[in-house]
């Protein structure tokens, strides 16, 4: 019993910081609708801070007055990073922010590296709670318990901002519909701004609490992005008492997993929440999205329309003139070409499920991933030739799409990115962990392409037929008929169901092929590195398509590929910079201020206002 | 007090409001009247800023409002009464009142919960239920209440009387005709020409957001070409 005890106790601890970050996460995403990517972020500011300020103020009032000091000055991080960097883009499409969002993590990267150095730091015990108390025998750490007696204060505190104040009232009917709240005369910056600084503020505290147990380090940012969206999603979007359940829910499970089922840390959490999902698709306490309630139904989507006859003869040019690179005899342009074509299938593919179907998944290199895993088992096990490779391993990823779509069609907006992330990371912890089979953390290699294929020329025109192919056929489907019941059931589920589209089963199939193409993809992928690794499955990997859709332009077909050649091409050149994260970062943020409709978006945008092209031309 | 001048306002490439001009006097209770789809919802949400008009002005109390955020121009004294209603519901009855509450205006009645409690005596009994388990006209004096806890000088009213029961609308027609007498403007857009009639001074016909008809029931009964080519009677 004294185990049992001492770990449930361990996991109450634990929950304490966790709650914190994601109930900060919660209000900002209830509120303003951005998935703030940078939430990890300000938790990891929090704790170096934390940890510097403790440097200057001794004992235990130092110690506690850290602890509040680094939560105001997240806080007003947070503040900066609002009214500098996401001010100027409310107006942008749904989500698009979460790239912005992107940006930040990596500034802030660079900027705690050269602030506090790449060593990690240990944090500082907490004055007067150093040691552990025996509980049946059992030691627990004294700072452990303080953090158990602490947290219902915290809930309370937040509880009653939020039940009983002004700003609370305020912040719960923006929530609901933040249209609505400015035409009753408040003013949506500052609630903005205000839940940012609460926000931030949360996460600060979060990791400077967390300081004495966790110490603080440059990996702490990714480390608990995903253990706060789990904690968010499992307890439901916007509910606090939801993620607190939720938060003391995961450590526990944690604790125990580590002692007992030490093989399934790694994707216990995400088990978790699939479980839950499926049983209660709003997570325990929310509620159901209703769609356009927020009062942010945006300006009607702009119907595609394919390229007329001056578009086709502009791409027909430039395919021609990327078929002259090997000309010029650069191997390296050849192969920075052909992975540039690859992730432009793959954002292609996610693209053709996000925009057209309206489904954002944050799991997309599941497929990507998955298709490079199952065509190098088969080459690796069967001794199967590349050829044969190339038609099923995308028929096999299709497959893998069935199933996660099954679970996941049934979901919409956030919810269902999270599920599709959890299955991702499903996927990618089975990788990791059954390293008798996929190799694990060291990958499977010698995946080679067959004689013919193997020089790089030759290569690099299969690449760009099978790569151009893949993404004609997505277009093609884009203005099939089977892509007007899609933007149908996107556009409106209910008027599409009743001309008699069954949407959900147009969304799994559209699932279902994009899983296919980004298969193929990762196909391509495989062949053309000769191995795989697990980290073509990470979170890592999803957000990087998002990144390069929504950086490309989210509401035009060309915008993947804009994106994604956009993306490489910027990550190629700076990686060879010592803080290149911050000069990415900083770029990357400049893209999306500059062009709130991503590059592709705002360029067309400009084109048909100069005249370049006619207004229904752009698509 | 409020003046539109040649507004023009887009929902996509659909033209809503074609030229659209008229205005309103202070102390007047003009009714905005039109079919489904003549573009009365866009004429308040263009007054709102809530949809932008592409050119055209609005002018309220002498000052161009045309470029202002929709949050100030509700500060300026409008308050908006939106046709879907749009309570919060997880929300309770004070709770979606507190959301309206501005300071006092000079010059205009101000509003407290308890003369709001007066005027709607059935928001009084539930003022802790939450508005999502209110019946669709207890929605409908919320959503007013709301808005007069604003202490709004004009109150834009989409619709008030669309899908309540008749008892209802009665009510609402005479506490329309309270706020008249204490010296709110009101513009009231309706498809209910009798309702309109016992509140309202003054009648704007519109189709295809282009001005109609601009006058007294009086006018509008001796043109029944009018009435009927614009109104579904």
């Amino acid at each position: 019993m004294g185990p049992f005890i001492a770990q449930f106790l361990t996991g109450l601890a634990n929950a304490a910081a966790l709650f914190l970050v994601a109930s900060g996460l919660s209000l900002i995403f209830g509120v303003t609708r951005i998935v703030n990517f940078a939430h990890g972020s300000f938790y990891m500011l929090g704790a170096f801070i934390g940890y510097t300020v403790m440097q200057l103020l001794p004992g235990a009032f130092g110690f506690w007055s850290s602890i509040l000091v680094a939560g105001l000055a997240v806080g007003l991080i947070g503040v900066i990073v609002e009214m500098l960097v996401l001010r100027p883009i409310y107006r942008a499409p749904e989500l698009f922010q979460l790239v912005a969002t992107f940006g930040v993590i990596l500034v802030i990267q660079d900027l705690a590296l050269i602030t506090w150095g790449a060593e990690d730091l240990l944090g500082p015990r907490a004055p007067g709670l150093k040691g552990v108390i025996r509980i049946l025998g059992e030691p627990v750490p004294k700072y452990d318990l303080a953090l158990i007696a602490i947290t219902p204060f915290i809930l309370f505190a937040l509880w009653y901002l939020i039940t009983k104040t002004r700003l609370g009232v305020l912040v719960r009917a923006a929530t609901q519909d933040r249209e609505m709240v400015a035409a009753l005369g408040v003013n949506q910056s500052w609630l903005f701004t205000g839940v940012f600084f609460l926000g931030a503020m949360l996460a600060g505290l979060g990791g400077a609490l967390q300081l004495p147990k966790g110490g603080a380090d440059l990996l702490m940012d990714f480390n608990i992005l995903a253990s706060i969206f789990v904690v968010v999603v499992i307890g439901g979007m916007g509910s606090l008492p939801g993620a607190f359940i939720a938060a003391v829910l995961i450590s526990v499970l944690n604790v125990f997993g580590v002692r007992y089922m030490p093989q399934s840390t790694l994707v216990l959490m995400y088990v978790v929440m699939a479980v839950v999902l499926i049983i209660k698709p709003y997570g325990l306490m929310g509620r159901k999205e209703v769609a356009g309630e927020h009062g942010q139904v945006g300006e009607p989507e702009q119907p595609f329309s394919p390229f007329g006859r001056r578009g086709r003869l502009i791409v027909a040019v430039l395919l021609i003139a990327l078929a002259t690179l090997p000309f010029l005899g650069s191997k390296f342009a050849m192969i920075l070409a052909i992975d540039i074509i690859i992730v432009c299938l793959f954002a292609a593919s996610l693209h053709f499920i996000l925009s057209l179907g309206g489904l954002v998944s944050f799991g997309h290199a599941a497929f990507f991933g998955g298709g490079a895993y199952a065509a190098a088992l088969m080459v690796h096990y069967a001794g199967s030739p590349m050829e044969l490779a190339f038609v099923l391993a995308p028929i096999i990823t299709g497959f893998l799409a069935i199933i996660i779509g099954w679970f996941c069609i049934r979901l919409t907006g956030v919810y269902f990115a999270m599920l599709t992330l959890a299955f991702s990371q499903l996927l990618w912890s089975l990788v990791f962990q059954w390293g008798e089979v996929t190799g694990g953390d060291d990958g499977m290699v010698s995946i080679w392409p067959s004689p013919w294929a193997s020089d790089t020329t030759v290569f690099f025109y299969l690449t760009m037929i099978i790569g151009f192919g893949g993404i004609l056929v997505l277009r093609h489907a884009a203005h099939s008929p089977f892509g007007y019941a899609l933007r149908a059931s996107r556009d409106s589920a209910g008027r599409a169901e009743a001309t008699g589209i069954n949407t959900k089963r147009v969304q799994f199939v559209a699932f279902t092929f994009a899983g296919a193409m980004a298969g193929l993809a990762g196909t391509l992928f495989v062949f053309s590195k000769g191995s795989i690794f697990p980290t073509e499955l990470e979170i890592g990997k999803s957000f990087d398509a998002l990144i390069m859709v929504f950086l490309g332009g989210v509401k035009t077909l060309a915008g993947p590929l804009v994106g994604a050649s956009a993306l490489s091409l910027m990550q190629d050149y700076l990686t060879r910079f010592e803080y290149w994260r911050l000069a990415l970062g900083l770029l990357i943020i400049a893209v999306v201020i500059i062009a709130p409709e991503g590059i592709a978006g705002t360029s067309q945008k400009l084109a048909a206002r100069w005249g370049i092209i006619r207004r229904d031309e752009v698509q | 007090m409020l003046e539109l001048f040649d507004i023009n306002s887009f929902y996509g490439k659909a033209h809503i409001l074609n030229d659209l001009s008229f205005n309103i006097a202070h102390g007047e209770v003009v009714a905005l009247l039109g079919r489904n789809g003549a573009g009365k919802t866009t004429t308040m949400k263009s007054i709102m800023q809530m949809v932008r008009p592409a050119t055209g002005s609005v002018t309220f109390a002498g000052q161009d409002i045309s470029k202002w955020p929709t949050h100030k121009i509700a500060k300026s004294g409008i308050g908006y009464v939106p046709e879907e209603r749009r309570i919060f519901s997880d929300l309770t009855i004070v709770e979606n009142l507190e959301v309206g509450r501005q300071s006092p205006r000079e010059g205009v009645p101000t509003w407290s919960f308890d003369d709001l409690f007066d005027l709607f005596p059935n928001l009084a009994e539930r003022r802790n239920n939450r508005g999502r388990a209110l019946s669709g006209g207890e929605q409908q004096m919320l959503t007013i209440a709301r808005t007069l806890m604003g202490n709004p000088s004009l109150l834009l009213l989409d619709e008030p009387s669309e899908g309540i029961a008749p008892i209802i609308v009665e009510q609402m027609a005479k506490t329309i005709l309270e706020l008249k007498s204490q010296g709110l403007t009101v513009l009231i857009s309706e498809q209910n020409l009798h309702f309109a009639r016992i509140v309202a001074d003054r009648a704007v016909i519109i189709e295809s957001g282009t001005n109609r008809f601009d006058g007294n029931f009086a006018d509008l009964d001796s043109d029944p070409e009018t009435r009927d080519a614009y109104l579904s009677v």
